[in-house]
């Protein structure tokens, strides 16, 4: 069954804020092997113009991928979720994420639609400082195989 | 050092990268991003739900494709946008050399505003991983 469109435009409550380590920062630049001093060295930041550490572009999705959880797991939405995969991602940064970030999520869907059997579902999170300073804008399109193309193959 | 927009044209090719993943560096990543979905580190997993072998989280695939950008920029905090497709996976074989993700990048345009968009393409074994990457760089003035 498709899921339901009258979703589109809705807006989940803010995640409790996530605090941006060094630790975590470097930690997470090491696991995708990047060498860049901007993660690891606050003077070496500071010399590029940044006041602490920065993130690599793609670290908010530990803040992003748990927000859409939200959506994700509505039981009202029922999304099956062993059938989904990660069609499409994209940020947006407003600025660099930094050590001592306190970074709040709030998810909107922002697109539903149905295609040869498969649900495409658009998730919006907007991530911001607690006083609502605009720091990322992550879009992420979700794919549920549908039971039809299943029954296709 | 990083360039200057006005000494980098469109058409010019970044540095290549090549970035080798293996089924160790799949669990670091999943530990570092909090991602434990068992089809990145458990092959009997993997394959029941019909995939060929354990695959890289998309996310670590988009990583490693910007890293092509950044360490081009030099500022990892240059990258205004970033936006990739997952057109098909990388799949880890458990084995020393795992797989390798090749990435190129492209000036495609150069904008008003001093940014420039790079077009990225990132191959494992012989194949396209993903589609329409892509990444807005704000580089240097002076």
């Amino acid at each position: 069954m498709p899921l339901d469109q009258s979703f589109i435009g809705r807006e989940y409550p803010p995640t409790r804020p996530y605090e941006v380590s060094r630790e975590k920062i470097r930690e997470f630049a090491e696991s995708i092997k990047d060498s860049s001093p901007l993660h690891r060295d606050a003077e070496a930041a500071r010399a590029a113009g940044h006041p602490d550490v920065i993130a690599p572009p793609t670290f908010v999705v530990l803040v992003s991928m748990g927000a859409q959880d939200l959506i994700v797991e509505d039981p009202e939405l029922g999304l099956d979720y062993s059938r989904v995969v990660h069609g499409q991602q994209e940020f947006t940064h407003h600025r660099p994420v930094r050590a001592g970030d306190r970074l709040v999520a709030t998810v909107h869907v922002d697109d539903i639609t149905a295609r040869a059997g498969n649900d495409f579902l658009t998730v919006r999170a907007e991530i911001t400082s607690p006083e609502g300073e605009a720091i990322c804008t992550s879009r992420s399109t979700l794919v549920a195989r549908g039971a039809a193309k299943e029954d296709e193959q | 050092m990083s360039p200057r927009f006005s000494e980098v044209s469109e058409g010019d090719q970044l540095p290549a990268l090549t970035v080798p993943l293996t089924r160790q560096d799949l669990v670091r990543y999943a530990g570092a991003a909090m991602d434990f979905n068992p089809i990145h580190w458990n092959q009997r997993f993997a394959t029941e739900v019909g995939l060929p072998d354990v695959i890289a989280h998309g996310m670590l695939t988009m990583a490693v494709a910007g890293r092509a950008v950044s360490e081009w920029a030099a500022d990892p905090g240059a990258i205004t946008h970033f936006g990739v497709r997952f057109t098909r996976p990388v799949v880890v074989p458990d084995d020393e050399e795992g797989a390798a993700v090749e990435v190129t990048g492209k000036i495609a345009k150069k904008n008003d505003d001093g940014t420039v968009q790079v077009r990225i393409t990132a191959r494992s074994e012989g194949q396209s991983v993903l589609g329409g990457a892509s990444a807005t760089v704000r580089l240097r003035q002076d």
